[in-house]
């Protein structure tokens, strides 16, 4: 008995050197990695995930549960690589996901590991203090944290037809498809087209619709695989990358019509010791020796309930081994055939058991009788692969007389076609085909275990004390005993495990039922979802228009919700206090470009805005500003801005950077369903101009010095007030507005003109200032961050601002909210501000709160050291915060307690005077 | 028995579009209450849903193409959408 073994060196094949385990190992081009380890002659590839039992490759496709192992090559380690899906490269280093470590531990805890085992055993006290030990034991390949997963980029494509499989029936379809002018596509999981001819004979036949097929234009994605059908026609696809390291690529194909030509899949048989390595589905044993030239075995028995291994046993037979065929049924009409062909047929007998330690070197049949052998080659029946038709809507019932299962009802626009409709013709050689096996489900009687599932090492006798547990529906029973929730998804096993549940309860398996088909179909890595959406471009960082001004200034960069803006200029952060300083004494300037610039046209642009904000916009004159809230329909405050009035039916709001999008897309809304979309227009013009907002007492001589705007006289250029200007030879506006409480102009130009703005502003003197200490000055002056300073329940009146509420009472988003019984209570939390009597800090999110009883009172939203008035200063939200004003307080952070005293929410300048300094 | 399958959204502005691009919206049936509504008519605009099996209209916006709302006609049990047309006041 030789084993696994090579049989037709192809002359001139190249070689590729890869590693087993460490061991040397070569195979060829073409190969899959499970067919290169089967050439080696390596029957065990891993160790079973519960018992830590040896394990072999049971399959060809991607119905294999066992053969699962991490691969590392060229510095890229894949973990969890369907050895039997992934073609063979140079240099692959391959390791079972699974080794011998606690092997020895877990199998002699196996008697007790029985279906049920984690929920019986660990409920006392609670099983999360066992799980964090359980998990380390459990899982599947290995993840290294230094090694980028490969993936491809994600696309979409849209056809008129996709057919799933490329065999006999997919190809047809196809060809009927591109006929009637549908734009086709063909996926296929194999590396090329024919399906199963391509090892069990057709192949001229499959050839020749190939060459129709393209000769009519039909698309075809080899090594590709449908995982998952949704609604609207929408099939997600993985597509396998040229080679390892190009990982696969996620693909949305959508579809008007789909083909499913995916086959059938060959169920194993429940026999003792099914389990062991050299035991294979019959059909694969067929593709390793066709397709790879290596025969699994140089002795090996065929165990079948059907004809179709008899075509394994007459291949096998002719390269050479000395083949036993035990068929369960009393005759076939290819026994004759077999025979003929030196296959030792036994009709009427079953294997009972296959014994080896590592390997099969035994069976045992059902009348006693030994046989030595190297290779159990098994078919219980085969299963339609009708998974992509259940998950769009469609169901299967399993058909006893035919023992296969069969869509239950059409699903529009998903047709079925060849062997998962139930057509069964094949090549055949004038013989008649019965390819129907039902399962055969074994008495148990001794204590060795018969396996339904390898992936999740679930046992016959698991399934039987499932039963008597009284978990008799599938469902249940599939998650008390995770019978088929392993990622093969139970694919070989899930039929045997209804069929064995049915028998348990005495019900027919039909009546049983089957679990829900979900998507995925095979396993999708998460670095296939994110494609190439990973790192620096899972959200792509917005930039500023003048970022390599800034960088020049000695700009530090920090990314704010998005967006990357100067966080301070100077190597350090100390310099954010001479920032703020500069900004109350000198001159600063700040790159506000990210501010909304949302621009409002029509007839009713007055109209809503009056609509969109807490306070009335419509009677702004032209060339004035005015500042406002916004809310939701709860009265909640969403954000606040300000609206520019450039002339009748035309106005420009300003709102906060992060809520671009989110006011945008609002005033559409009620734009396209109130207003009507004739009347008004609202676009979106942040990105197409540049805004440097300069502040402080010097602001005005050195915007003098740029003459952008004919006259900054402050009688006719007041505080809130827009003029038109000149830059670079482009128009401009300055608006004389302030976030900081000092002297301020926002100048806007085009987005083309950033960079000069911000050197000429920097040349006549002022001082660059970022984020940071723009967040102190505005703090100080007690103005607030919608979002920071704001909460979900936040309204107009807890800001101070009472207008909204008291007289303005209709026509605005949020109105009628404002006017409930709990915008009126008294305890509302407040905005208002806090100081320590030793000027210290109180850290920002720290609570306020009552001793007796100790409860939250409120809590402290924005806070920092004031470089103007040497001292901590912070804003709260405060139950009754206005009424407590003058009162202490207690703050409580993480176990900290200290003082503070309540004051208003301005802690700089209350009067206004500075804004005309 | 056929189990019919959901076809693309049809933008009235873009034609059959992918769904993916369009986001839901709301329920267009729930008028804003007039001036002077009760707390309870305001809480029913702001928080109550129908949520019908079988015909639906809804609010949807072509968040991904033009950004045009528009009311489908949709069968949250099919998922199928019946006919699309421009939101209008």
């Amino acid at each position: 008995m030789t084993g696994p073994v090579r049989i037709l060196p192809q002359a001139g094949a190249e070689k590729l050197a890869f590693t087993f385990d460490g061991k040397p190992c070569a195979g060829r081009v073409g190969d899959t990695i499970a067919a290169a380890l089967l050439a080696n002659g390596i029957t065990t590839v891993g160790r079973s995930f519960k018992y830590r039992r040896p394990r072999g490759i049971l399959a060809a496709g991607e119905d294999e549960p066992s053969a699962i192992v991490d691969v590392r090559l060229g510095g890229v380690l894949v973990p969890n690589v369907r050895a039997t899906m992934q073609g063979l490269e140079a240099g692959m280093q391959v390791t079972p996901v699974l080794g011998r470590g606690a092997a020895v531990l877990t199998g002699l805890l196996s008697p007790f590991i029985a279906a049920g085992f984690y929920y019986k055993t660990f409920l006392w006290p609670h099983w999360h203090l066992f799980e964090p030990a359980i998990r380390r034991l459990a899982g599947l390949g290995r993840v290294d944290p230094a090694s980028r997963m490969p993936a491809g980029e994600c696309g979409n494509l849209a056809v008129d037809l996709c057919v799933v499989g490329a065999g006999r029936s997919g190809l047809r379809a196809a060809i009927a498809g591109a006929r009637a002018e549908q734009s086709v596509l063909v996926i296929d999981q194999q590396a090329g087209p024919g399906g199963s001819t391509l090892w069990r004979g057709g192949a001229e036949e499959a050839g020749a619709l190939v060459a129709e097929a393209w000769a009519l234009g039909v698309t075809l994605w080899p090594a590709s695989v449908v995982f998952g059908a949704y609604d609207h026609g929408n099939l997600g696809v993985l597509r396998q990358g040229d080679g390892l390291s190009a990982g696969d690529a996620l693909w949305t194909v959508m579809a008007r019509e789909v083909v499913l030509a995916t086959g059938a899949i060959e169920r194993p048989m429940l026999f003792e010791g099914n389990d062991l390595p050299g035991v294979m589905l019959a059909d694969a044993v067929l593709h390793y020796l066709v397709r790879h030239g290596v025969r699994c075995g140089s002795c090996p028995v065929i165990a079948t309930n059907n004809d179709s291994a008899y075509v394994t046993a007459i291949a096998l037979a002719k390269a050479g081994a000395a083949v036993t065929l035990v068929d369960s049924r009393g005759a076939s009409g290819w026994a004759g055939e077999a025979a003929a062909r030196g296959v030792s047929v036994v009709l009427g007998a079953k294997v009972a058991e296959a014994v080896g330690r590592d390997t099969v070197r035994q069976v045992v049949l059902s009348d006693g009788q030994r046989m030595d052998c190297d290779l159990v080659a098994v078919s219980g029946g085969w299963t339609p692969t009708l998974h992509l038709f259940c998950q769009a809507g469609g169901k299967a019932v399993w058909d006893e007389a035919r023992g296969i299962l069969v869509p239950a009802f059409a699903v529009a626009g998903f047709t079925v076609t060849g062997r998962v409709a139930g057509d069964w013709t094949g090549p055949d050689a004038g013989l008649p085909w019965v390819w129907s096996g039902t399962p055969d489900i074994p008495e148990v009687g001794r204590a060795k275990k018969i396996w339904v599932d390898l992936q999740n090492d679930v046992t016959l006798q698991d399934v039987r004390l499932a039963a008597r547990e009284n978990f008799a529906s599938i469902e249940h029973l599939k998650r008390y005993t995770t019978l088929g929730m392993a990622t093969d998804q139970g694919k070989t096993a899930n039929l045997l495990g209804a069929a064995a549940l049915a028998q348990a309860t005495g019900r027919k398996t039909v009546d049983l039922g089957l679990t829900t088909y979900r998507p995925p179909y095979v396993p999708v890595s998460m670095a296939a979802l994110a494609g190439v959406a990973r790192g620096p471009l899972q959200t792509p960082l917005r930039r500023l228009a003048a970022e390599a001004a800034h960088r020049a200034s000695g700009a530090v960069l920090w990314d704010y919700g998005g967006l990357l803006r100067p966080a301070f200029y100077g190597p350090t952060d100390s310099a954010i206090a001479g920032e703020c300083v500069a900004a109350r004494q000198g001159a600063v300037v700040f790159d506000a470009s990210s501010l909304g610039k949302v621009a409002v046209m029509g007839p009713k642009a007055g109209e809503l805005l009056d609509f969109l904000f807490a306070g009335r916009m419509s009677s702004l004159a032209p060339g004035r500003i005015r500042y406002g809230l916004t809310l939701n329909e709860a009265g909640t405050v969403t954000d606040d801005g300000v609206v520019v009035c450039l002339g009748p039916q035309e106005y420009i709001v300003s709102c906060s950077s992060s809520h671009v999008g989110a006011f945008t897309a609002g005033a559409e809304e009620w734009r396209q369903t109130r207003f009507g979309a004739q009347a008004v227009h609202v676009q979106d013009r942040t990105p197409q101009w540049a805004t440097m907002s300069l502040s402080g007492p010097q602001s005005k001589a050195i915007l003098a010095q740029l003459g952008i705007v004919a006259s900054l006289d402050d009688a006719a250029f007041g505080h809130k007030s827009i003029v038109p200007g000149q830059f670079g030879g482009r128009a401009a506006r300055v608006a004389r507005v302030s976030f900081t409480g000092e002297r301020g102009y926002e100048i806007s130009v085009p987005a083309s003109l950033a960079v000069p703005l911000w050197q000429a502003l920097v040349a006549g003197g002022a001082r660059p200032c970022g984020i940071e200490a723009l967040g102190i000055l505005r703090a100080e002056k007690g103005f607030i961050y919608v979002g920071q300073d704001t909460d979900g329940q936040t309204m107009p009146q807890d800001l101070g601002f009472d207008g909204p509420r008291s007289k303005r009472k209709v026509g605005f988003v949020g109105d009628r909210s404002l006017q409930l019984p709990v915008a009126g209570d008294p305890d509302r939390k407040q905005l208002v501000g806090l100081a320590r009597a030793d000027g210290g800090v109180i850290p920002a999110g720290a609570h306020l709160i009552e001793i007796a009883p100790r409860r939250s009172i409120g809590f402290v939203t924005s806070s920092y050291h004031s470089p103007s008035l040497n001292r901590g200063i912070a804003l709260a939200l405060v139950e009754g915060g206005r009424g407590r004003i003058g009162a202490e307080v207690t703050w409580f952070d993480l176990g900290q307690t200290g003082r503070a005293v309540v004051t208003p929410a301005c802690a700089y300048d209350p009067e206004g005077r500075r804004l005309h300094v | 028995m056929i189990k019919a399958r959901p076809g693309p959204m049809i933008c009235p502005f873009c034609g059959p579009r992918d769904a993916g691009e369009f986001r839901f919206g709301g329920d267009p049936g729930v008028a804003r209450p007039e001036a002077g509504a009760s707390a309870a008519d305001w809480a029913g605009y702001l928080y109550f849903r129908e949520n019908p099996s079988g015909t639906a209209r809804e609010y949807w916006v072509h968040a991904q193409g033009c950004g045009g709302w528009l009311i489908a006609e949709r069968d949250t049990v099919t998922h199928v959408t019946r006919q699309t047309r421009k939101a209008t006041p």
